[in-house]
């Protein structure tokens, strides 16, 4: 063995040991889930008959099909609306920058260092007097919020990988700003703007504080769905496991078919 | 019909001057070239023109409206970019119509203009193509062509030829000479390469920080320069500068003493010269001719045969002069040679680099291009 394929060799060793201990986390909670409660606790083996009967009593207590909806409306519609707002902005910030727009941008990105508690009250008493309290519309808002600084970061950096001159040559050819955005600047910049909503998505899908603090049964989703089986009778692992891994499964499944998508977007400037 | 005016055209970045009030008449159907050295304005200039940029100060005036308010696409101009600016995800056919497609035409009405258009560029062959799959020839083919569909007032080109190759260059500049008679437009050409200013324009506007520092056609440009950065900017390889004394000036010119103590008569004005004035000949390459009793003498440093032609690069005590010689001449590097040259083809030079104004035209630059071309049926061109 040469020295080259040993290195390949070891640098591929790596990779999959990286990878086996951040994925194992997950295998183990997938497995735990077809487990009987006794054995969820007491035998840590790979080998136990396994039983769907965690899966049964979690849908028994809690409608799951309630709590994913909720979960797939406010991720799209926080997203949607993340975007909506955030090409125009990235839009104007890529191509007509003022004196201020590095400063807005740091500024905007400075918003996520604020840890969200530090807002919680404010928020909720807000949420409390517009009747927002436990609506997915309340969840919509807080998610685009929250994904609005980064949505508006990549895609600022996605545009301004562009060419300004086929904007310009738009422009002489007679498109108005909105042709400009829609018929050049979107489909030129798609990927990067599907990967940048792909993030979005995934991230009001794992949200978990704002949901726990502001839904309680009607908007709740899939994180307030999970934490509903982590306390109340003592820790149950097995139900515990199965909610999670429902919980999960969606946006799992999700990131793998779009995977491609999101490496594509994510290296977009990168290897152009 | 298609006339543009600029009146005291400003462009102010901040607290950078860009463009310093410049003012040009371009006439129906004239082929105006911008030309300086990089930063001199000239794109910026365009730009403005173009309307993607908005000017400070000044009129863009064009057919006689004014424009400084008005949008690009309304202006109805077109402009070809210096990196063709093609719509990547189109193809050619889409992209040489989208401006149509923009303006609600009709799809056969759009499919016609673009045919005829890509017929004149002999692009029809590639019209499913995308850009991606063109050479850099082809892809300025195509931006050329998007802009003869919007069938414009005034053509604008900023830079197109310069990311092609030097065989394609020439061609290309072939053929924009020829479609420039075949459409007949008014076009405005922004280049960075005197060689395209000189064989392309009817005008040529040299600009330098963003101030026009001569207007004329080539042959002025060439033969009587208003000043020293236009005498050294236009030609090739660049005229040689000599300080010389002053001896005395009357009606046949003024008597200046050369660097090797002969003097020579150079038939310009120098009725203001004072006694003491400073000046400088100018004197391109190839006017300066070999010669065994010739006034000035040096020794060859470095010696570029180009086959036609060989340029010498002559060390001589005040600094290196270029002399262009024949290509067939046997000199070596370290020979000592002597040459001269023909007092009328000598310019001088003020302390503040103007020209002194020559006595006599040159006969070429009473003669614009239009007279270069065949007559044309109609011969309406006023």
């Amino acid at each position: 063995m040469n020295h080259s394929t040993l290195k390949r060799f070891a640098i591929g060793l790596l990779a999959w040991v990286i990878a086996f201990i951040i994925f194992f986390p997950i295998f183990w909670m997938v497995l735990t889930g077809f487990k009987t409660e006794v054995d969820a606790v007491s035998d840590p083996s790979l080998i136990f008959t396994p039983t769907l009967d965690s899966y049964a009593e979690v849908q028994q207590r809690a409608d799951y099909f309630k709590f994913a909806w909720n979960s797939v409306i406010v991720s799209f519609g926080s997203t949607i609306l993340a975007l909506l707002i955030a090409i125009p902005s990235a839009y104007s910030m890529a191509f007509m920058p003022t004196k201020r727009t590095k400063g807005t941008l740091l500024w905007m990105l400075s918003t996520k260092m604020l840890p969200p508690v530090g807002v919680l009250v404010p928020i909720y008493l807000l949420f409390r007097d517009t009747g927002l309290l436990d609506t997915r519309t309340g969840l919509v808002i807080v998610y685009t919020l929250m994904n609005l600084p980064i949505v508006v970061w990549m895609l600022y950096t996605f545009f301004k990988d562009l060419p300004r001159d086929i904007l310009e040559a738009g422009r002489m050819d007679g498109a108005s700003t909105l042709q400009e955005v829609l018929y050049l600047l979107m489909p030129l910049t798609l990927p990067g703007i599907a990967s940048t909503g792909l993030l979005s998505v995934i991230l009001s899908w794992n949200e978990a504080f704002w949901s726990l603090n502001l839904t309680t049964s009607q908007a709740a989703p899939l994180t307030a769905y999970i934490a509903s089986f982590s306390s109340p009778e003592g820790l149950f692992w097995a139900k515990l496991s199965a909610a999670s891994t429902m919980a999960i499964a969606p946006i799992l499944v999700f990131g793998w078919l779009t995977q491609k998508q999101m490496v594509r977007g994510l290296t977009f400037g990168a290897v152009k | 019909m298609a006339t543009l005016q600029l009146k005291n055209v400003i462009k102010e970045f901040g607290d950078t001057h860009v463009i310093k009030g410049v003012d040009l008449e371009v006439k129906d159907r004239e082929f105006v070239v911008f030309v300086g050295p990089s930063g001199c304005g000239k794109s910026t200039l365009l730009r403005m023109i173009a309307g993607l940029e908005s000017a400070s100060d000044g009129d863009i005036v064009i057919d006689g409206k004014r424009m400084n308010n008005i949008g690009p696409a309304e202006r109805g101009l077109a402009m070809v970019f210096q990196s063709y600016a093609l719509y990547p995800h189109m193809t050619v056919e889409d992209n040489m119509g989208f401006s149509l497609r923009l303006a609600g035409v009709s799809k056969a009405e759009r499919k016609e203009k673009v045919l005829d258009a890509a017929r004149i560029l002999q692009l029809e062959n590639l019209l499913d193509r995308k850009p991606k799959a063109l050479s850099g020839g082809q892809r300025q083919r195509v931006a050329i062509g998007r802009a003869i569909v919007r069938n414009p007032s005034i053509f604008l080109f900023d830079e197109p030829l310069s990311n092609l190759d030097a065989a394609l260059r020439v061609q290309m500049r072939v053929e924009l000479a020829r479609l420039h008679e075949e459409l007949d437009a008014t076009m405005i050409y922004v280049t960075h390469d005197q060689i395209e200013a000189m064989t392309m324009a009817d005008k040529i506007v040299v600009l330098q920080g963003g101030v026009v520092e001569q207007v004329g056609s080539p042959m002025e440009l060439y033969h009587h320069p208003r000043n020293r950065f236009v005498a050294g900017f236009i030609g090739s390889p660049t005229m040689n500068f000599l300080p010389v004394d002053f001896q005395d000036a009357n009606a046949d010119g003024v008597q200046v003493t050369l660097p090797g103590g002969q003097d020579c008569r150079v038939p310009v004005n120098g009725e203001e010269l004072t006694a003491g004035a400073r000046l400088e000949l100018g004197i391109r390459p190839e006017h300066l001719s070999l010669d065994d009793n010739g006034p000035m003498s040096g020794r060859i440093q470095v010696i570029e045969r180009l086959g036609g032609a060989t340029s010498l690069y002559v060390q001589m005590d005040h600094g290196m002069i270029t002399v262009v010689a024949d290509g067939d001449i046997e000199h070596k590097v370290g020979d000592t040679i002597h040459y001269g040259f023909e007092s009328f083809r000598g310019h001088l030079f003020r302390e503040d680099g103007l020209a002194l104004e020559s006595l006599q035209r040159h006969p070429l630059t009473a003669i614009d291009r239009q007279a270069n071309r065949a007559p044309t049926d109609s011969g309406d061109n006023p």
